[in-house]
Parts: C-alpha cells; structure tokens; sequence
C-alpha cells in the first residue's frame, strides 16, 4: 500500500512545481540552483533553507552579485522523493544550466543526486550534518561529520559521568551508520556491551511509550544514563512529549540529540524539556555580530519576527559564502576551476570565527553543546577549544580507518587507502 | 572523616536552628549576599562549589536564590556583579533582590548576564533545596524535600532527616523520609546493620528508582551487603516484571485508542457508505490545525480560558472539517458513486491539495499546541505509570463511539442513513433526500476526523503531513475490524494496539509493526470481510 502511494506521490510531483526565477536574459546572470523539497515529508525542515538561499542570494545581489554579474535563483521541488531528486538535479544542470546547486537534506537523496553531479561535472552544496564515510569530487559537505557532532557530544556525557548509554536512532542509514561509530566509539573508551542499548524506530513514530519506558528501566541499573537520540524529522515531537508526560528529567537521563534544532522545538512546549541536549556547530543563541546581524536580516526576509535559525542554515550560509569567494578567485564559474579554488578558502562563520574548506572537501567547525532552555533556544554548555575538522572517513569503523581524501593534484582522491598506498576501496 | 562529618553537619543543625528563630543580623546578610554573588563567578565547577556552600549555610533564606538559579531566572548586574532574581516584563526585566525579596525595579536585559546553568548544577541544586526544605511548612515542600534527597542520597542530610522525621506528623511524609533517609544511609559511612536495615526499607518502597539504588549500592559494595542489596533488588525486579505485563495491557489500549479515533470516521465514510477516502488523514490534519487556530487566538485575546481551549476546538473541529467533507461530497465524490478507482484517485489528489494549502498558509513546520494542565504528567498505580494525555483520549475515543453509535441507531437521521446505504432507490421511494443524506454522512464522518485530530494534536506533531501518518492504520482497522461494523472497528483497533506493544519489546518497533501487517494480510485471506462481517443482502449491494 505505502509504496503504491508513493508511486502516486511520485508520479504528481513530476507533473508538479518548477518555480523557477525570471528566465529572461540567461548570459547576463549567475544560476544558483536549489534543491530542497517545498511538499512532502521533507518539506518541514527544506522549505526553509530554500527561503535562506533566497535571502542569501538576494543580498548578495545588492552588494553587486558576483563578477559583476547578478545572480539568478532556479527553485525546483523534490517533492521529498529520492528518484526525483536526481531528475530535478538533471534538469538543474542541463536544462536550465546553473552553475551551483545547493540542496539536499536526507543521506538518501543526496545518494540519489551523486552520480548525476558527477556526472555532468557540477557542484552540489550539502548543508546537513551526515553519516560521513563519503567524499566526492563535486560535492561539498558544509554540515557536520561525525567527529564534528556525535563524538564531542558524547565525550561531553562521559565528563558528565555518564557510564550508560542508549543509543536510539530512525531506522536509515544516517542514525545506522553514526550508531555503529559511536558503539565502537564506546566500547573503545570501555564501556561494555551491557551498558549499551541500541534501538531503532521507523520514520514518523509516534507511539512512545513502550521504548520510553524501556529507556526509564535501563535507566535504573544504579549508573549515570544518558540517551544519544538521532531520531529524526516527526517522530521527533511525540518523542519529548512522551519524555516530558512519564517524567523522565534531563538531570536524570538527558537526551543529546543530533538531529533536533531550534526548528523543530518550535512545534514543542519545550518547559518540560529544560536541560536536554543537542550537538550542533551553531546555536541561534551564539552571541556574535555576525549571527545578530545574520538573524536580523532572516526576521526581515521572511518577515516573521518569530522565525528562528539553526545549524544547516549556517551551513549553507557558509557554504554560499565559500561560492562566491571561490568564484572570484576563480575569475569564473566554469565547475573545475571553482572545485579547485573552493579547497583552502576561508570565510566566517556566524559563531565569530572562521571555517575553512578542507581537501576532503568537508569543512572546519567548531562543535557546540546546548541544552534546550523553557524558550526553545538552546543555551551552549560547551564548545570545542577550536575548530574541528571534518574528517570524512571515520576513524572507528574497521573498514574506513585507513581511507584518506584529499583532491588537490596529485592526488585527487576521495578515498586513498593509506595502506595499500591506492585510491579506491569502498565508496566512492 | 567520620569526625568532619558529624562536626560539620552538627555545625549545620546549629546554624540551621540559630537562623529559625533569631533574626538574621546585618553581617550575616552581607555574608550571604557574598556567597550568593559568587555563584556569578568562573565556570560550571566554581558554581557547583558556590552552592554546595550556600547548601551547608543552611539557611532557608537562599532558597529563593537557589531555586531561581535552577529555573534559569538569576542574572548579575554587569554593573557591580550584584546578583538578581528576574521576572521577565516584555523587553525589560523586573529585578528582585535575592535575599530580602525586595523589588528593584526595572532593568533592560542588555545590563543583565545570566548565570548559566548546566543539568549538572540543575541536580546540585535539586539536592540542596533538598536539605533546605525539610523543614518547610507545607508537606508538599517537605514531600518534595525528602524526594530529592532520596535521589541525591545525601549522607550529610542525615542529621536532618532524623530531625525532621521526630517532627512529622503527616504519614505519607515521614515514610518518604525514612526511605530517603535510608539511601542516604546506604552512600554514607554507617556500619553495616544501618545499611541492611536501609536496604530492606528500600525493598519495601519499590519502583525503579530503588532498584537503581540498591544495583549502585551493590556494585560497590562487597559480602553480606552486596548479596542482601543484590537479593532486594531481585525481588522488585520481579514485581516490576509483573507490572510490566499490566502497563503492555495499558499502553497496547492506549495505542488501540489512537488508531480508533483515527479511524471512526473512516468507519462511516468506507465502512458504511464504501467511499474509499484518501483525504481522511487530511480531515483529521484539519481538525489539529483548528486546535491550533483556536489555541492562537486563546493566547492573544482570552488567556484565561487555556485549560477548556480543547473543549472549545472539538466542536469547531467537527464543523470544519466536517463542511470541508460535505463540500468534497457535493463537488467530487457525488459524480464518482460506484467507480471506486476514480474515488481513489480523486481523493489522494483532494489530500495532496488539502496537505499543500495548509502548508502555504500555515508553513511547513511544526505548529506548537499546548497541553491543559489537566493532560500534563502522570500518575501511578502501584509501578504502572499512566499519562494523563493517554488516559483522556482512551476516554475521548470510547465517548465519540458511543456517541456516534447513538447517532445511527436512535436519531431518524441515523435511520435514514441506513435506510440508503441499504437501498438506495427504495429509501428515495420513501421519501428521504438521498443525496444530501449522502453529503451529511460524509460530513458526519468527516467531522468525526476532524474531532479526532484535535485529540491527536496533544500527542503528535501539528504538520501538513500529520494525516498521513495514520491513513494506512485508519484503513487497516477498519478492514480488519469489518467494514460497516462501529463494534469491529473497535475491537479491531484494541486488537491492533495490544498486539503491536505486545510484539514491540521482543520484535522492535520496525519489526513489530511488519509482523502484524503480515498477520492482516493473512487474515484477509482467511476472512475477507474482517472480522465482525455484515450479513444479509446489505452485503452484496
């Protein structure tokens, strides 16, 4: 039944939105294409970094565009489908010829686009914090690692006294994936087998209470316990409900999440939530000019005093940045002179330092720990010293401990065993 | 060790009683001001420091201090470091001395830094307004008092715990002290008969927190404790396995009321009159959604009705989503009566439309409903926890039923409806409209998603995609429970609920929920009609 429905859902997104900008004039503008779902289950968290692209694009054209030319926003709809996503990319690039793409949020989709970019030799922005174990010459990964998020936030636990560990993920690749570094992780540190409970959910659960209160009853083995949550999207807000409603404080079984930021509370009450956590590498709350300035100019765009910011959206605000200044040091928007010149820029982030791109094509972070406050902001209880980064392939999986990427010539490789002293392996 | 202890906790009682009954003078005041200021100084670990010393003044004057800065509601003055307790004033805040409870007027939040706390200092100061509380005149303090020091198992609230034990004149109270006494009892230094005692009165409190404690106690502890603590902690395990089994029951109902309010409508819309609607998640998305329009302008304009909000977006919900149900009757489905995949098509495109329009109007995020006081939190029987949220809509989904059930079997509108989902042509023999007949029984079942949306609003999200997520279980329930069968579909929708908690912990969530799919499949194949089938002739119209 569920697949005969998407299959529908499917075959009316493709007779669906293109809501592309002005058409006029092709020459004389940049293209920047966006591909972020406006409709389906996606299109609670990608609706608005499509709207922050549009408001980066907007005002970087009153600062006079790039290399005198304005730019040119392309919006198409995904519709939240992973095949359309690589049809949409298509059209992007081949029809109506931008010159960057920004978009993606799921790991899934982000598969689904990879071999198109590559393809036509494009460039895709990725903003979302990921599972890692990938690098691609035409994609730049501005959201968190691995060791960017999951990690930090567990050492950050363990300092806290944490000795017990519930790891509950949505059943995908993503909370897969980051689970299994983390158990390796944990168990590296000395944490046996018992003190770990693994649990996975399908998307959009909604009911609860049994694994709520299977968390309460590991939870009382006389240990510190803790909870590292990479539940993701809906299922989400009936998960702190059902957390608030049976009691369960965070100064007794906090709950770091990786996947829930000032967006998604906005949906929540958040008085019964206080002091539960979430890793990010940037918080609406981070007090810095640029973030103060970066939240003004966003209340006004979207002409919501209430809207709030969140972390993919300082990724794509970095990574938008990164664009631009590649471009101009590139003198062109031509997709190998600007791949080139993206490695070792430098541009601020909105957490008042600087992030740089990488040769692996992943980016510098600093990596913030916050706990959610009775106004649905989070408040930073810790931050790395420095900024930390992104490493693409981790170094607690067996099968990607030994891989390196790094693109400049010569090597130009994404995953470059180290000992073999040969590119290729797994992935890409 | 022992020496410091006992010096310093007689210290404690003695500052305690001295600050009981003699007013404080000024230097002591300064004093305190001191130490409260210094919670303002260095990092999380300074501030740990700073309470534990505010603690071990004993003094019930820094209770204010202590539980604003648990609250999040202590600042400093960036001008001359004073510490204030705040009460937010639109952009201003309302300043209050921490000690003397005194106003101090108004300050912009700019000049105001606040002290930060982590859950770390949040347990700190749970445990310290533990031991200030004891004494405390009302026994919902003292009650919350001796929970805290239970979880904190403070050794050093001993000597107050006996104190305030001998003072106790409310049972329930002095049995939660003595069990908090008893933890305590088991991280402290006594010797070994107080702690056998301490465990055997740990026994008898139960629950999970006890066996929490007395697994810590044993894992450190070694001989005769370490087997005793071992032992009770067996014992309660076990008669929390038995509980288990009763909360499965319970959360297997609760489940089955969810699906059952999801589905009630669809009972009516494809049960009885056989229109396959895609668009009844949608009807229900409607139903949460006016919730929210209903609580919005609650908020703004008439604060004061918050708690009965629910009460007056159910009847609202029912007209909206009803209307909307009645409109797609009279605009689509009439012309599609008897080609079902048409009716399939044109109502998924009818949910997608819905889903889209409300996503332009409302955004694509979540909306924020708010929970009543009398829906929040839970309460206990023996060690099953029951939400209140859960219960209410155990009770709401079983209301509606009966409610509906009395509409088709004792009002003539109930009589015609039958009468033309039996025989059309000879009910309009008789006299009766069929044709609006047809538009209000969709509207009715409509409204009756629209109604359910406004109690699943307090358990899930409030998105677009909100009606999607029960479209396929609403469906399910009703084949499996029997189509045109009010009483299938709730035997149907119980059935589901207990069987998927039942499969939950041994199968998991993902697991669980394919294996009952699978038992469905089959037992369509079995019984095609569900199972409490219509019979008769209505069944081959």
């Amino acid at each position: 039944m569920r697949s005969y429905l998407k299959t529908l859902l499917g075959a009316t997104a493709i007779a669906g939105v293109t809501l592309a900008g002005a058409t006029a004039h092709a020459a004389e503008t940049i293209k920047v294409g966006i591909l972020h779902s406006l409709s389906g289950t996606m299109a609670i968290s990608e609706t608005t970094l499509k709207d922050v692209m549009l408001m980066l694009i907007e005002e970087q054209n009153k600062k006079g565009g790039v290399l005198g030319k304005k730019l040119e926003a392309v919006v198409v709809d995904p519709a939240s489908n992973w095949p359309l996503f690589a049809e949409k990319a298509r059209e992007l690039i081949s029809v109506n010829k931008v010159d960057v793409v920004f978009g993606c949020w799921t790991s899934v989709s982000r598969k689904s686009v990879l071999p198109v970019f590559e393809e036509l030799n494009s460039i895709l922005f990725y903003p979302v914090q990921y599972e890692g174990e990938e690098s691609q010459k035409n994609v730049f990964y501005t959201g968190a690692a691995p060791n960017q998020q999951a990690i930090p936030a567990v050492d950050y636990l363990m300092n806290e006294g944490v000795e017990r560990w519930v790891l509950a993920g949505t059943d995908y690749v993503y909370p897969r994936t980051t689970n299994k570094i983390l158990e390796a992780y944990l168990k590296g540190k000395g944490v046996a087998a018992d003190d770990i409970m693994i649990n996975y959910t399908p998307f959009g659960h909604s009911d609860w209470q049994t694994i709520v209160s299977d968390i309460k009853k590991f939870g009382s083995a006389g240990k510190k316990t803790a909870v590292v949550s990479t539940i993701n999207g809906d299922a989400n807000v009936p998960f702190y409900k059902e957390l608030g409603n049976q009691g369960i404080k965070a100064e007794d079984i906090p709950v770091v999440a990786f996947s829930v930021g000032e967006e998604e509370l906005a949906g929540l009450d958040t008085a019964p939530l206080v002091g539960h956590l979430a890793a990010w590498n940037y918080f609406q709350s981070v007090d810095s000019p640029e973030n103060a300035e970066f939240i003004k100019t966003w209340k006004a765009f979207t002409k919501n005093p209430k809207r709030v910011t969140n972390d993919p959206m300082e990724a794509h605000y970095i990574g938008f940045n990164m664009w631009v200044k590649a471009v101009e040091i590139a003198g062109t928007t031509e997709s190998d002179a600007v791949i080139d010149s993206l490695i070792g820029v430098t541009v601020p982030n909105l957490t008042g330092g600087y992030s740089a791109m990488m040769p692996n094509h992943h980016i510098t972070k600093p990596v913030l720990i916050g706990e959610v406050q009775a106004d649905g902001q989070f408040e930073t209880v810790s931050s790395t010293a420095g900024l930390v980064p992104g490493d693409a392939w981790s170094d607690f999986l067996p099968g990607s401990k030994d891989l390196i990427s790094d693109w400049r010539a010569p090597l130009s490789c994404g995953n470059f065993n180290t000992k073999t002293g040969k590119c290729g392996g797994q992935g890409s | 060790m022992m020496t410091f202890l006992k010096s310093r906790t007689s210290l404690l009682l003695f500052l305690f009683s001295l600050f009981m009954f003699v007013p404080a003078t000024t230097s002591h005041a300064d004093e305190l001001a001191d130490k409260i200021n210094k919670l303002a100084e260095g990092g999380f670990n300074d501030r740990q420091k700073a309470i534990n010393e505010l603690a071990a003044t004993g003094d019930s004057r820094v209770v204010p201090a202590l539980e604003a800065l648990g609250d999040g509601l202590l600042y400093m003055q960036k001008l001359g470091n004073k510490v204030v307790i705040v009460e937010r004033a639109g952009s201003n805040f309302k300043l209050t001395d921490p000690i003397t409870l005194e106003a101090l007027g108004e300050m912009p939040k700019g000049a105001l830094e606040k002290i930060k706390v982590n859950n770390r200092l949040r347990r700190a100061v749970r445990d310290a307004l533990g031991g200030l509380q004891l004494n405390s005149k009302k026994p919902a303090d003292r009650m919350a008092a001796a929970e805290a020091v239970f979880q904190s198992k403070d050794p050093d609230a001993i000597p107050l715990l006996d104190a305030a034990i001998e003072k106790e004149t409310k049972a329930d109270v002095k049995k939660a002290m003595l069990e908090a006494r008893a933890a305590a009892v088991l991280s402290s230094d006594l010797d070994d008969t107080a702690k056998l005692d301490a465990i055997k009165v740990i026994e008898t409190r139960s629950g999970r927190d006890s066996r929490s404690i007395l697994l810590g106690f044993a894992a450190n502890a070694e001989g005769k404790l370490k087997s005793a603590a071992e032992e009770s902690a067996g014992i309660i395990e076990r008669s929390l396995a038995a509980w288990a089994a009763a909360q499965n029951v319970w959360y297997g109902l609760s489940l089955g009321s969810v699906l059952l309010l999801a589905a009630i409508g669809l009972a009516i819309t494809f049960g009885v009159m056989g229109v396959i609607n895609m668009a009844h998640g949608e009807m229900v998305m409607l139903g949460a959604y006016t919730t929210f329009v209903v609580q919005d302008v609650i908020r703004t304009s008439y604060p004061q009705l918050f708690e009965v909000s629910l009460l007056i977006s159910i009847p609202l919900a029912f007209l909206v989503a009803g209307a909307i149900g009645v409109a797609i009757e009279r605009g689509i489905i009439r012309w599609l009566y008897g080609r079902p995949l048409e009716t399939l098509l044109a109502t998924w495109g009818i949910s997608l439309a819905l889903q889209q329009t409300v996503r332009s109007i409302f955004g694509p995020t979540n909306q924020e409903v708010g929970t009543p006081d009398f829906m929040s939190g839970a309460f206990e029987i023996g060690q099953m926890t029951i939400t209140y949220n859960r219960l209410y809509i155990l009770v709401f989904a079983l209301v509606v039923l009966a409610a509906l059930m009395l509409v088709m079997k004792r009002t003539p509108y109930g009589l015609q409806m039958r009468a033309v989902t039996q025989n059309r042509a000879m009910a309009g023999a008789m006299g009766i409209r069929t044709d609006w007949v047809d538009a209000l029984t969709f509207g009715l079942g409509s409204g009756i998603a629209g109604i359910a949306g406004v109690a699943l609003s307090q358990i899930d999200n409030v998105s677009p995609n909100l009606g999607q997520s029960y479209i396929i279980d609403s469906f399910m329930v009703v084949v499996f429970g029997g189509v045109g069968n009010l009483w299938g579909t709730l035997v149907g929708a119980m059935t589901l609920g207990v069987a998927n908690k039942f499969l939950e912990p041994y199968a998991g969530a993902v697991l669980g929920k394919i294996v009952v799919l699978v038992f469905i499949i089959l037992f369509i194949q079995k019984k095609p009609r569900g199972m409490f089938a219509l019979k008769g002739r209505a069944v081959e119209a």
